[in-house]
């Protein structure tokens, strides 16, 4: 996982490396500073030695700028490396998602996804920049400190082989006791969030029920158990402090008294003033960097779960992969399903579409009709290869869909989705996902076939309206037909309604089926529909019923000889559906 | 942040202000006694630093001149000393301690608060704020603020207390020498001003582009089969690249300030420190202003000690900007005006009748209705329903219903029928004061709707809405959600008339199937069965039935329809019709355009009339 995760540097590897190389100059100069500090004190000031003082005053001085100035750098350096990191963490979890098959994103939801892709990026970039900064500066620090403190004063430094395991232990068991307390905490969180959310989007309905104070006490519920919860892990982590101030003081006690004795009892020539100030800082900097290392390693527990999460998504292989030297060109639109038998995810036991053979001509148009669950939808997403048959063969032109370039096959079969999607942007710039070049003549055109001229010209701003996150600022049959003229746009050779019309009224329903027998004539035309009435007049129709081909005719002939078919136009013509009338 | 000038400083102060007394204000006692408990520890930290001078200058110094010392004094001042460090460690353990409960108690009341005050607001304001943006008060912003209270706050009280202390404790000792440090002092908080500022400013930019980018792979995200369907991976990953730059741009920018602050304020710590020894022991040389060498190392301590709150406030600067703008948006949440209620009119039970009236003895629930000089008069509950010259725009400027007249008397059903925009929906949230009208009046039984207490009104209307909503919870619990009493007896009977009760039964855990994410495991017809048993369980005598639009199977929607058509018996209903075939045996239908009422009567009177209802009749025109 971690060389994985290293890919992802590249262009910042420099940034990477010189960060730690900075960190490592800043503190060999930290430790630095009280060692001559020392013999300021000892030979400057107690030495009463005037010139030395100046002189290596004056060199401590530069000491200290050139830290200065490698603490700007590796900050700076930081920085760059870590937002950089998460730059390309970011950009390659997208590009690997948009490789994902339908498969793929069936198994990912789009709001995990999301949060992958945000949360947990920034918990692993703040992860890495402690990895290459603080996770460098502590050990060495640490390192550096004691080996300083033990080449002062052997003897005395003993304590801190006390000192580090108790302060070491006490930090340890802090972060173990509060962990499972903070996972909880994240958990009464979601269902926070998740109280909210409901609340809001069903606010007209609690509104409506007068269920306002219902709503609260729910709320207050859960709000109750953050505070419960969160109390308890933050009383463990409030030990933090009060450990570190009493390891810290003990510390300074010891060794006040047993420096002073030292001092004393050899008369100043085995330890001297300065050397007990130094050992004072290097036990107050040892201490500190565990505390340091401590939080590192909180981060790093909660930036692993995080990057388990980005790894799923970046170790997700595509389940569909283009043949070595794939076929570019489309030359037919004719379709042949050949004992087709598929089913979603690895359970191939619960078959969603069974033994399917069909031929449909080139030009013709398909109807498929049958109740919700009876594979409709399944049936078509095969044709464009949304999905790959687990049996069986599905051929455009005699050529298995499979051996097509997965570009040149979507290109040339235009599917408009059940669940329709516009996306934030103009009109314009929506109908032009069909075909990125169109001309606006062409953009009229396509919207002209599919019905949806009419209304945009009644717009203040026409073809440049702007369309919200969701589309939500047009109707549901006016959404239906911007789809279907999108999807004209590309001229295709196949053209696939997914109960693309379902909120269109019947006259223009028929109308843009009309338009479809004129303006594209060669095209291969499959409708799926609820309404008899979308697909009585295609040239043949498919009535499926749990994924087996219950009846494939003519309308005539499914009224005379197929039961689901009867019955469904039978229902459709008692609620007195308008096409009734026509 | 320091360009911005004067005007948000103010403002900022303010929501400052009010977020103290927030955290002060409900927490007084416990407040007092955590400032006492960290200004014992902040001494504690500064009286180790003068400690280290007396141990130099009274003990060692004079033992290493005496033949004999005696450790007695020394061993007792140590005692001292472990006296006070034991009390600043209590001390500090205390004010954690007691800090959580402010900090979490203080959360939890803005968490409630917040909640509360969002359940009283009208629906205009759901209307136009993202639910993404409500919810992001809840998380981020608390967040936020947890951070704040939690870890900037105590901080920030211990860091002045020791400055404060500190400062002192030099000027005590030597006056030159604590000049010299007040110098870096100064230079320490304006670069901390400084450069916080900075990384604080691009911090809260760098929030921004991050919801840019959570944005655009939301949308793009839900929308991932229409991309693919159109191949049009490569665009939307320029996009997304296009977008992760920026945020990168500002990531980098945030984090260099933040990153190299630390350093600075360590190296100016250190450039203080060799200054003060330079300074200090050419002072003790040359014999001026009775420096002495202990003295110099307390103050080399003390400035070591004066630098560390110093650097931990300026490490706190983008927390408290990010908080206060949280903070901000918050208290603009509570700032919300709350839906009014100016009414009187209460619904009472018939056995809580007090008068003698005629329709005593008639069961069921009747209008309490208050005069002015204190008598009260009790209508009985029937649902009639009347609207005389309404107008109603939900913006001041632009009226959207337009002197819309109608009745509907007891036991009727009326229909509303009329293209997308046309105000069908707009009209019913009329009635159950969603909105208020601008002008005319609404009467329900008689008595004008905006006297009648918000609650009751809408306790005496059911609606079922075109778009499903259930909560999490079993399928009783959400049936139930119509009425808190209702028995699970009387949830099934609801059920059962409501045709729901087939496919409720068929489910493994049956009635105790738990749902969530609003219902994802049921069909769109099966939610919507739920919600008209939801209703029926509630037993109003008005419902306004908002039809779904969705596709769903004829088997399915044949269910549905009969199911509401139970509803509907013996009960005062509008309708809004997404499907002609709905209307037909409606008592009245109301054909709406632009918010005119341009058609009335039955279906054959209009049928008849070969107007617009005919056209839309015929299929001439679309009705969504």
């Amino acid at each position: 996982m971690l060389l994985q995760f290293a890919k992802s540097i590249r262009q910042y590897k420099r940034d990477t490396i010189l960060t730690p190389i900075f960190v490592l100059l800043e503190v060999f100069i930290e430790i630095t500073i009280p060692l001559c500090m020392a013999e300021v004190i000892d030979r400057g000031i107690d030495g009463k030695d005037q010139s030395f003082l100046i002189s290596f005053g004056s060199f401590l001085l530069v000491l200290v700028l050139l830290g200065l100035v490698a603490g700007l750098l590796s900050g700076f350096f930081c920085a760059r490396a870590s937002a950089g990191f998460s730059r390309n963490l970011r950009k390659d979890m997208y590009d690997r998602i948009q490789e994902f098959s339908f498969d793929n994103i069936d198994k990912f939801s789009a709001s995990s996804l999301v949060t992958r892709l945000t949360t947990d990026v920034t918990n692993v970039q703040m992860a890495f920049m402690m990895l290459i900064r603080v996770a460098i500066r502590a050990p060495f620090m640490l390192i550096f400190s004691l080996l300083a403190a033990f080449s002062v004063n052997a003897d005395l430094s003993m304590m801190f082989l006390v000192a580090i395991p108790v302060l070491g232990i006490g930090l340890l068991a802090i972060i173990h006791f509060s962990y499972p307390y903070f996972t909880k905490v994240f958990h009464i969180y979601d269902e926070l969030n998740g109280v909210v959310q409901e609340n809001v989007i069903g606010m007209r309905v609690v509104k409506s029920f007068v269920r306002e104070d219902f709503e609260e006490e729910k709320f207050g519920k859960v709000s109750g158990q953050i505070y419960n919860v969160f109390s308890k892990a933050e009383r463990i982590v409030a030990l933090n402090m009060p450990l570190m101030q009493f390891v810290v003081y003990a510390c300074m006690l010891l060794l006040s008294w047993f420096g002073a004795k030292a001092i004393v009892l050899s008369g100043g020539t085995d330890m001297t003033t300065g050397d007990l100030t130094s050992m004072i800082s290097y036990a107050m900097s040892i201490l500190s960097c565990l505390m340091m290392l401590s939080m590192v390693m909180v981060i790093l527990n909660i930036a692993n779960a995080s990057a388990k999460r980005i790894s799923e998504v970046l170790q997700e292989k595509s389940t569909l992969q283009n043949k070595k030297h794939p076929i570019r060109k489309m030359e037919d639109s004719e379709i042949v399903f050949e004992h087709v038998g598929f089913g979603y995810g690895a359970d191939t036991e619960s078959k969603c579409l069974k033994d399917i053979s069909l031929r449909i001509p080139a030009g013709s148009t398909l109807g498929i009709v049958g109740g919700t669950g009876s594979g409709k939808s399944s049936l078509v997403q095969l044709i464009p290869r949304l999905y790959d048959v687990t049996e069986g063969r599905v051929t455009i032109g005699g050529v298995d869909v499979k051996d097509y370039d997965l570009y040149t096959l979507r290109n040339e079969v235009a599917m408009v989705l059940q669940k329709n999607e516009l996306f934030s942007g103009t009109i314009k710039e929506n109908l032009r996902w069909g075909d990125s070049t169109a001309s606006d003549e062409e953009v009229v055109q396509a919207c002209k076939l599919a019905q949806a001229d009419s209304f945009i010209s009644t717009f203040p701003d026409g073809y440049d309206t702007y369309i919200e996150q969701g589309g939500t600022n047009v109707s549901g049959g006016q959404k239906q037909r911007l789809c279907i003229a999108r999807a004209l746009l590309k001229k295709p050779k196949i053209l696939i309604l997914d109960d693309s019309t379902s909120a269109v009224d019947t006259k223009t329903d028929a109308l843009i089926r009309k338009a479809f027998l004129e303006e594209i004539p060669d095209s291969t035309k499959i409708i799926i529909a609820q309404r008899i009435s979308s697909v009585e007049d295609a040239d043949q129709i498919l009535v499926l019923e749990g994924g087996r081909i219950s009846a494939l005719g003519t309308h005539e002939q499914l009224i005379k000889e197929n039961k689901i078919y009867r019955e469904m136009y039978l229902t459709q013509m008692k609620g007195g559906e308008e096409d009734a009338k026509q | 942040m320091q360009n911005n000038n004067t005007q948000p400083v103010m403002k900022r102060k303010h929501i400052m202000k009010r977020l103290l007394s927030y955290i002060v204000g409900r927490h007084k006692a416990l407040f007092a006694v955590v400032l006492v408990c960290i200004f014992i520890s902040s001494c504690a930290v500064v009286l180790s630093s003068l400690f280290l001078e007396t141990l130099i200058d009274d003990y060692i110094t004079p033992f290493l001149t005496e033949s004999a010392p005696n450790f007695d004094g020394l061993f007792s001042l140590i005692l001292r000393m472990a006296v006070i460090y034991a009390f600043g460690t209590i001390c500090s353990f205390l004010y954690n301690r007691l800090m959580i409960r402010i900090s979490q108690g203080t959360l939890k009341e803005i968490r409630d608060d917040m909640f509360r005050h969002m359940q009283q607001l009208p629906i205009s304001y759901f209307d136009t704020h993202t639910h993404g943006d409500i919810m992001s008060h809840y998380t981020n912003d608390t967040d936020t603020l947890r951070q704040f209270i939690s870890q900037a706050l105590p901080q920030l009280i211990s860091s002045v207390i020791s400055v404060v202390v500190i400062l002192v404790a030099m000027f005590a000792n030597s006056v030159p020498l604590t000049l010299v440090v007040l110098v870096f002092a100064i230079i320490m908080v304006c670069t901390s001003r400084k450069v916080g500022g900075q990384s604080a400013h691009y911090f809260i930019r760098q929030q921004q582009s991050l919801a840019d980018v959570t944005g655009f792979a939301e949308e793009t995200l839900n929308g991932q089969k229409v991309i693919k369907v159109f191949c049009h991976e490569e665009q939307v990953k320029a996009r997304f690249m296009k977008k992760n730059d920026g945020l990168y741009e500002d990531a980098v920018r945030a984090n260099i300030y933040g990153n190299i602050l630390m350093p600075l304020m360590m190296q100016i710590g250190n450039l203080q420190y060799v200054l003060l020894a330079l300074v200090g022991g050419l002072l003790a040389l040359n014999q001026i202003g009775s420096v002495t060498v202990g003295m110099i190392i307390a103050f080399l301590n003390l400035s070591k000690a004066l630098c560390m709150p110093i650097s931990q406030i300026s490490q706190q600067i983008s927390l408290i900007a990010m908080a206060l703008a949280g903070a901000g948006r918050i208290f603009m949440l509570l700032d919300e005006k709350v839906e009014e209620d100016h009414g009187t009119v209460t619904l009472v039970r018939a056995a809580d009748v007090e008068q003698d009236t005629a329709e005593k003895t008639e069961k069921g629930w009747f209008w309490r209705c208050p005069a002015e000089d204190g008598t009260v008069s009790y209508v009985p509950l029937k649902g009639d329903i009347r609207f005389h010259d309404v107008d109603f725009g939900y913006t001041a400027q632009k009226t959207i219903l337009h002197k819309i007249n109608l009745f509907a008397k007891p036991g009727q059903k009326i229909a509303f029928v009329g293209a997308t925009g046309a105000g069908k929906t707009t009209i019913t949230n009329l009635v159950n004061r969603f909105y208020d009208i601008n002008s005319g009046e609404i009467l329900y039984d008689g008595i004008e709707i905006t006297k009648i207490k918000k609650p009751d009104l809408r306790r005496s209307l059911g609606v079922v809405l075109q778009d499903v909503h259930l909560f999490t919870g079993t399928i009783m619990e959400n049936i139930r959600y119509g009425r808190l009493d209702a028995t699970d007896e009387e949830c099934i009977a609801a059920a059962m008339l409501t045709n729901a009760h087939d496919f409720i039964s068929r489910l493994p855990d049956g009635y105790q199937t738990m749902l969530t994410q609003d219902g994802a495991l049921l069909s769109q017809g099966q939610r919507q069965l739920l919600s008209i048993a939801r209703a029926a369980v509630a037993d109003p005598p008005v419902l306004v039935l908002d039809e779904a639009t969705s596709s769903i199977d004829t088997r399915t929607e044949a269910l549905v329809q009969s199911g509401m058509d139970r509803l509907m018996e013996g009960r005062t209903i509008f309708v809004i019709a997404h499907r002609l075939s709905t209307v037909q045996n409606s008592d009245a239908i109301m054909v709406l355009d632009q918010g005119n009422i341009i058609e009335r009567g039955d279906h054959d009177a209009l049928v008849a009339q070969k107007g617009v209802y005919y056209r839309l009749y015929t299929g001439d025109f679309e009705l969504e």
